[in-house]
């Protein structure tokens, strides 16, 4: 596409974000929520819809939600009910969803993300409400046949729904990102993107910058990684323009992105749009709320990632970049913490974990959490840089060793006798045999060739095997070539 | 006299102090079943074998010293709309025709904890959609007073096998008056408890925040007995309420001397039978001479109360119905292409006309645009309702009505006719519509010698007070003695 044409218009969005609570049990039942197990053997009567039987509320559910609400600066609603969402589906046994239709718990919070269009962007919560997810459908290509899995039906679930403020890909991406970050800082959802416990439906329209009208919008569903939010908004956008760009009209309807190709395809249309026909759930009571309960979780909420990294930079001293980064991540932010308390260099932890550590962590694709490097072991290793025992090249390598095996660093360089050499006398004998032995390069540093030095130093290294301290070696080196 | 012409209270005590065995018992009830079944189908279900051996166990236990309940070995029937672990539960409906619950409704965990016998499960009108019975898919009940009229419903079933010594007492659930107007039609005792009382779980719903499980029995006396083992807090149930649980036969005084008794006269005036209107007014009379003080009550709003219903039962409806897909359970259709086609054919040829009109009625009534004009308004209406009860139960202690404006009519009179139909509940809806407590006992017969029914109303949670006026009325007259000739 023409990027002139491009840069005239402004995409609008909205993100419905749908989180799985990692409550113990379902919403209504006493079934575990553990995802992974055999097809239907995580269901009872009660999730799975069967005549006669009543849901009972998980209080643990509500609770999740309004942590939520208070960490993204919402109204919490004190009298709020549970509503029926009628359709028929085989993977939804009752026919209805029990949602949230006119008083949610949570409303009118916001969310402040870095952005790629101005520096700092508030993005508005329009409300946030518990539901009840719906199993599975399998598809046995063999057979032909359509199978229902019920382990996920009542699984618990919030949805938290945007204000239409967003207005690029990487916007939507920080959006999708900071709100992961509150969900695990506050224990509320494990956020496996890819398992679904994550999720989020995409609400995008374009119009001619200036405009202050919005344009038809289309729903794309059900995206569940950030690339893929990513792709779809770039797909959806520019099919949106290039079809207004080509005189054609924007119909209101329902998307979905396929991952693997990269394209986007209608599924319904608004004249399709399904009539939920939503009335109060008379199964369940009113949700009410004292303030007192309220304000116990308001005073119980643990540190969120955006006052953390305020405290990081007054605290620690590091850059407003270093600080967002640590904290983006609570299994990061912990690591930092308890590292720093072990070592009390928070600059080089904090250099450790941005680089090497992260480096290696992508390399094998785990987190932070699951390596087996532990706070304690990162912590030695600066210690041991910091007291001058071994050199930083040696370091990546006992890092490397640690990263591999968990062994602690002491451990490592004992065992490999890497203790960095610092006894000036030793030092010195090694420069003066490398002096004696590299007439030419001696000749050529009193000819004001640089290289020499270096070449020098290397030689000298390599007869230590790496372990002289680098910082004696130059200055004795210097001394001695002058002398 | 015959073992199964006794009460609830007689036999249990006679079990209990082994005058006869539980054996006896189940043998005299079940051979009266096998005389009368074949002419009144009250019963959907027979539970014979599992009832025996049920019996026999108590029977051993009782013979050991061993304490066996306060219905020990008393055999009762259960509406078959309440889930029984491992018996049929069809609703009378083709839709769930093979329908085996792996679970009991809570009020059957508490019968069989007080060692009540399940006789069987009876019929209905299909999913308690009805007044005469006549819906249901399995079969026809009778009325035993005359068998060319209907028995009343929705629980027909339960009010035939009560009124014909066919069970001691019976279940049955009333979401409009499905326990009073049978009850009325058959000359038993019915009782609808306050919503909330007795826990729903385990009932299949038709309409959840009206639908109330209650009691047939022979007697008040028995009626209480029966409220004493299935009242109470379930936590299984979030609407039930948490009241501590109560000895109602306590209740049962021979005294209404000073209780001040509510008549909403404009709300009797018409669409009622005179001979029903008569007995009302007698019943009214005979209040008075028991020391009552007979207050003049309005009920403004009473009248909206069937318009009310139509829209929150169905619309309730609608949703609690959807889940008889064809999918998982119940009738699946065998001529389908796709997946719309299975669920229409399931559910068209699953369902009956009455079911099918009220799931059209309640998916209209809730659909996008019609909402506010039907659903929310009937809900505002019903709070008006409620306010009313409210007024009218600081003037008196308990409100007097006719349980149903006619006697029993014969089969198809009315089926034909459903705006008919609905009117036979005018005066049962209201306290579903308010979750009041309401009770039906005998008050008479018209000429054609159909029985006439009379219903007193009381205050939530205020069972007592209305069993002590039912009780006192039962003991100062004639009807409750006079059985069917069957």
């Amino acid at each position: 596409m023409d990027i002139l044409m491009r840069e005239d218009y402004e995409v609008v969005i909205g993100l419905e974000v749908h989180a799985e609570l990692s409550t113990k049990t379902k919403i209504y039942c006493n079934c575990t929520t553990q995802f992974g197990a055999d097809p239907n053997t995580h269901c009872c009567p009660i999730c799975t819809g069967m005549p006669g039987t009543l849901p009972v509320l998980n209080e643990k559910v509500v609770e999740y939600a309004i942590k939520m609400g208070l960490a993204t600066n919402c109204e919490i609603a004190k009298f709020s009910k549970q509503d029926r969402k009628n359709y028929f589906y085989p993977d939804l046994p009752k026919a209805y969803q029990v949602s949230q239709y006119d008083l949610p718990l949570c409303e009118h919070g916001y969310i402040d993300i870095v952005s790629d269009i101005e520096n700092k962007k508030r993005i508005g919560i329009t409300r946030i409400h518990i539901e009840e997810d719906a199993g599975k459908l399998i598809h046995d290509a063999f057979t032909g046949d359509t199978l229902v899995d019920m382990n996920r039906c009542a699984v618990p679930l919030i949805e938290i729904v945007s204000e239409p403020d967003i207005r690029s890909a990487k916007e939507a991406v920080n959006y999708m990102q900071t709100l992961k970050s509150i969900l695990e800082y506050l224990e509320i959802c494990d956020c496996k993107m890819q398992e679904g416990s994550l999720r989020c439906d995409v609400n995008l329209s374009v119009r001619k910058k200036g405009s202050t009208e919005f344009g038809t919008r289309t729903e794309t569903k059900n995206l569940n990684s950030f690339k893929a939010i990513e792709r779809a908004i770039e797909f959806e956008t520019n099919r949106q323009i290039e079809e207004i760009e080509n005189g054609g009209t924007i119909i209101q309807e329902t998307r979905r992105f396929d991952d693997a190709k990269g394209i986007g395809y209608a599924m319904r249309s608004k004249e399709d749009a399904h009539d939920y026909r939503y009335f109060p759930e008379p199964d369940l009571a009113p949700i009410v709320m004292s303030e007192e309960y309220i304000q116990n979780l308001r005073d119980n909420l643990p540190e969120m990632p955006h006052i953390k990294k305020d405290r990081y930079i007054k605290d620690y001293e590091l850059s407003e970049y270093d600080a967002d980064q640590l904290t983006a991540s609570k299994y990061t932010a912990n690591f930092f913490e308890k590292a720093t308390a072990f070592c009390n260099n928070p600059k080089t932890v904090a250099n450790w974990i941005m680089s090497d550590f992260a480096k290696m962590l992508n390399e094998s694709e785990i987190e932070i959490q699951e390596s087996k490097v532990t706070e304690e072991n990162l912590a030695s290793l600066i210690k041991l840089i910091d007291s001058g025992k071994i050199s930083s090249a040696i370091a990546k390598k006992v890092f490397s060793e640690m990263f591999n095996t968990g062994e602690d660093a002491n451990k490592i360089v004992e065992q490999k006798g890497l203790i960095q050499i610092s006894d000036e006398g030793a030092i010195k004998e090694i420069v003066s045999k490398v002096i004696e032995a590299n007439p030419k390069s001696v000749s050529d540093y009193h000819a004001g060739k640089d290289k020499a030095l270096g070449f020098l130093v290397g030689q000298i290294m390599k007869e230590t095997k790496g372990k002289a301290n680098p910082q004696i070696v130059n200055k004795l080196l210097i001394e001695l070539l002058n002398s | 006299m015959d073992l199964y012409s006794l009460s609830l209270k007689d036999i249990a005590q006679k079990i209990k102090s082994k005058q006869v065995t539980i054996k006896e018992v189940l043998d005299s009830v079940y051979s009266r079943i096998d005389e009368k079944e074949e002419v009144l189908g009250a019963y959907v279900t027979l539970t014979k074998e599992a009832a025996y051996k049920k019996g026999e166990e108590l029977q051993k236990k009782l013979d050991a010293g061993e304490a066996i309940g306060a219905l020990g070995g008393v055999p009762i029937a259960i509406k078959d709309n309440i889930c029984t672990d491992g018996v049929k539960t069809t609703c009378a409906s083709r839709m769930l025709e093979d329908f085996v619950p792996i679970y009991n409704a809570t009020v059957v965990d508490r019968l069989e904890k007080q060692g009540a016998i399940i006789l069987g499960k009876t019929n209905m009108d299909e999913f308690a959609m009805g007044s005469s019975t006549e819906t249901s898919y399995i079969k026809k009940t009778k009325n035993a007073w005359n068998t060319e009229h209907v028995p009343g419903g929705s629980s027909g079933g339960s009010a035939v096998a009560v009124s014909a010594d066919m069970a001691y007492a019976a279940l049955g659930s009333d979401t409009g008056g499905s326990i009073r107007q049978p009850a009325s039609y058959c000359s038993v005792v019915g009782l609808k408890p306050t919503y909330g009382l007795v826990s729903r779980y385990g009932l299949i719903a038709y309409a959840s925040s009206l639908d109330q499980i209650g009691t047939f029995a022979k007697n008040v006396e028995d009626t209480a007995l029966m409220l004493n083992v299935i009242a109470g807090h379930d936590k299984k149930d979030t609407t039930s309420a948490c009241i501590k649980e109560k000895d109602y036969t306590k209740a049962l005084l021979n005294d209404i001397k000073n209780k001040r008794i509510g008549v909403p006269d404009a709300f009797v005036k018409d669409g009622i039978n005179e001979e029903v209107k008569q007995a009302y007014d007698n019943g009214i009379k005979t209040l008075e001479d028991l020391g009552a003080k007979i207050v003049h009550i309005d009920l403004d709003y009473a009248k909206y109360s069937l318009a009310t219903y139509y829209i929150i039962a169905t619309a309730e409806a609608s949703s609690n119905l959807g889940r008889y897909d064809g999918i998982r359970y119940g009738h699946r259709s065998e001529d389908f292409e796709d997946l719309i086609d299975l669920y229409k054919n399931s559910r068209t040829e699953g369902f009956g006309e009455e079911v099918k009109r009220r799931i059209m009625l309640g998916t209209y009534v809730l659909s996008s645009g019609y909402y506010d004009a039907y659903y929310k308004r009937a809900q505002c209406v019903r709070t008006l309702i409620i306010e009313d009860f409210k007024k009218a139960f600081e003037k008196c202690d308990a409100i007097v009505i006719p349980t149903a404006p006619h006697t029993a009519f014969k089969f198809g009179e009315k089926s034909t006719n459903p705006l008919e139909m609905y009117l036979e509940d005018i005066y049962t809806v209201p306290v579903n519509i308010a979750g009041l407590p309401g009770i039906s006992i005998p008050a008479g017969f018209d000429s054609k010698g159909m029985p006439i029914g009379i219903q007193f109303i009381s205050n939530y949670f205020t069972e007592e007070n209305l069993l002590q006026i039912a009780y006192t009325f039962e003991q100062n007259t004639e009807f409750n003695n006079i059985k069917p000739n069957i």
